[in-house]
């Protein structure tokens, strides 16, 4: 396997985002800053490629019919892991009582456990090939994932909070709409009509 | 490779297996993290005092008066929540109390605050501690985003209203979040509460 | 009077899809037709009240009590696994038409985050089981409401003149966040 393509591939051409649709749940929920959607995309990175790396071991024992709830049970624990980790590492509040990365990503940690991309990777790939390729694989979508959050949440600040990262360069407010749930859908949908028009000229082209 | 065969006997196993080592992974990674996360919650709660009140050099964490407020529904009073209030001392006299107050009347649910009062019972100033109000409306009550919250300080309770404008009192709320104000004063009044029991308490010692 | 607010507020004003995200995969993939999402909607709030239920049950005699916390994501997961198989199998003795109608929407719940997070959401609010139940149902008719109304739409815009790069998947989360703005209007019936 060219683990080259496998691991680029996360990032255009079968982005989970853009490309697969899945996992809109916490890309629509955690996006509202940079940040927060970067913080969201290497969490579920993290999930993605344990369990990736678990699945791919041991998936040759798992009786067909048992192999979902194993998988779901895999990943549930890891990401437990995660946010057990994040609880302790991520916790502290901002220099100017902002809540912690923790704190602001909230429900969406453990709501990775049901995030489609996870389960999608171990079945359609973890569980059919080895281990260094599924880790690769899942290094490469979830950074792919990471990448359009951290793409949606920059627009979704930059228009609606009138800051980068977290840094207000004009003290007014934005357009509120991008901070808020409609915004979240509007850009989202134009952000996946915009990438697949790239997409299609840089395939068009090969 | 063969794929096992899907008798009962070996999904059951396998599952219970699975189970089994998932959970003591897990345990262990517990057992691990227990000590930094008590450690850095114990961090944000000493934050946030540190915040509200003026300078102590006891331990306020240590000196916590709590403070259980009950509701009736129907026959029976359950506790909703505990006021927790951290006495701040400069050489063993108080100096503030920091009072870990609440709200269910938030839009969104639960809204936890840090009450700061001097001794005499004026409000030094209010920290938020948890929100999940709407961004750009309720989120205002954060002393980085609007001045509402500035509006309480150095204001006594006793002859400030802490209820909005719209229901009589002398509070601005914030516009279009009438809710979340109404909910923000509802905890602001508890912790004033919270305040008189523990001036209370200290007094009788 | 509680019940009233903990439902107005569970179906319109927090919605589950359009206010707080939670469903979004099965809100588009299900959505493009009426009889589909009506199927879709009773199934999630059958399984929605059913999970809550036990659950809230859960945790509040066996995990909080034992301090056993940090195993929240991993049971509740798995009761909603085991519930969902459950379901499946008494439907497909009981109702083979209703199992082959709801076809493989049924497997695809137990990944829905909605279920998930309705019953992590119930236990943060601090609800007993009678709201929690409420609860539990208003999102699941939250949910159904909704898709039935993005359904509806999205029958519309099949027939309408949509861009070549807009159509399919950007339109209808355009259409979603429309939708989600008219939602945002119910913001202050409750109180």
């Amino acid at each position: 396997m060219n683990q080259i393509k496998n691991f680029t591939k996360g990032f255009l051409k079968e982005n989970p985002i853009f490309v697969l649709v899945l996992g809109m749940c916490p890309a629509l929920g955690t996006s509202s800053s940079a940040l927060n959607g970067l913080g969201m995309g290497l969490a579920t990175t993290f999930v993605l490629v344990m369990s990736n790396i678990v699945i791919s071991i041991i998936a040759r024992w798992i009786p067909n019919k048992v192999r979902i709830p194993s998988y779901i049970v895999v990943i549930a624990t890891f990401v437990s892991i995660v946010d057990l980790l994040m609880k302790a590492y991520t916790n502290t509040p901002g220099p100017n009582g902002e809540p912690s990365l923790y704190d602001q990503l909230g429900i969406f940690i453990p709501l990775i456990v049901v995030n489609c991309i996870v389960l999608a990777r171990a079945e359609a790939f973890a569980s059919k090939n080895d281990i260094i390729s599924s880790a690769i694989d899942g290094l490469g979508i979830g950074l792919g994932f990471t990448m359009a959050l951290f793409l949606l949440g920059s627009i979704r600040e930059l228009l609606g909070n009138m800051s980068i990262l977290n840094h207000k360069f004009i003290k007014d407010d934005g357009i509120l709409l991008f901070v808020l749930a409609p915004g979240a859908f509007i850009t989202l949908g134009f952000l996946i009509a915009i990438m697949r028009k790239i997409t299609a000229k840089i395939y068009k082209n090969k | 490779m063969a794929k096992k065969e899907s008798t009962l006997n070996n999904m059951f196993f396998t599952l219970l297996i699975i189970s089994l080592i998932s959970t003591a992974l897990l345990s262990f990674v517990y057992i691990k993290t227990k000590s930094p996360i008590e450690k850095v919650t114990e961090l944000k709660k000493n934050l946030a005092i540190k915040k509200v009140i003026p300078e102590f050099n006891n331990s306020p964490i240590n000196e916590c008066i709590k403070l259980p407020i009950k509701q009736l529904k129907g026959n029976d009073s359950i506790t909703l929540d505990t006021l927790k209030i951290y006495l701040g001392k400069l050489n063993d006299s108080i100096t503030g109390y920091a009072i870990e107050t609440f709200s269910n009347e938030g839009f969104s649910g639960k809204i936890k605050l840090m009450v700061g009062f001097l001794p005499d019972g004026i409000i030094k100033t209010i920290e938020v501690i948890e929100q999940n109000e709407t961004p750009g409306l309720g989120d205002k009550i954060y002393k980085t985003k609007s001045k509402f919250s500035l509006q309480f300080e150095g204001k006594n309770p006793q002859n400030f209203k802490i209820f909005v404008k719209k229901d009589g009192g002398d509070v601005d709320a914030i516009t279009a979040a009438t809710i979340t104000s109404r909910a923000f004063c509802d905890a602001v009044r508890r912790a004033y509460d919270g305040f008189n029991y523990a001036k209370k308490l200290s007094n009788s010692n | 009077m509680e019940y009233i607010i903990i439902i107005i507020s569970a179906v319109l004003v927090n919605n589950i899809v359009l206010a707080k995200f939670l469903g979004i995969c099965p809100f588009m993939g299900v959505s493009n037709k009426l009889d589909t999402s009506i199927g879709m909607g009773i199934a999630v709030i059958f399984v929605m009240i059913l999970s809550t239920t036990v659950t809230f049950i859960l945790h509040k005699y066996v995990l909080s009590p034992l301090n056993l916390e940090f195993l929240k994501t991993i049971s509740f997961i798995l009761v909603i696994a085991a519930l969902v198989q459950t379901v499946e199998i008494i439907l497909k003795k009981t109702s083979p038409s209703l199992y082959q109608a709801l076809g493989i929407f049924l497997p695809l719940i137990t990944t829905n985050c909605t279920i998930l997070g309705v019953a992590l959401l119930t236990i943060q609010k601090n609800y007993n089981i009678a709201e929690a139940v409420v609860f539990s149902a208003s999102n699941g008719l939250g949910f159904t409401l909704a898709l039935i109304i993005f359904s509806s739409i999205r029958e519309q815009i099949e027939l309408s003149d949509v861009p070549e790069t807009m159509k399919g998947i950007p339109i209808a989360f355009v259409t979603a966040g429309l939708l989600a703005m008219a939602f945002m209007g119910f913001a202050n019936i409750v109180k």
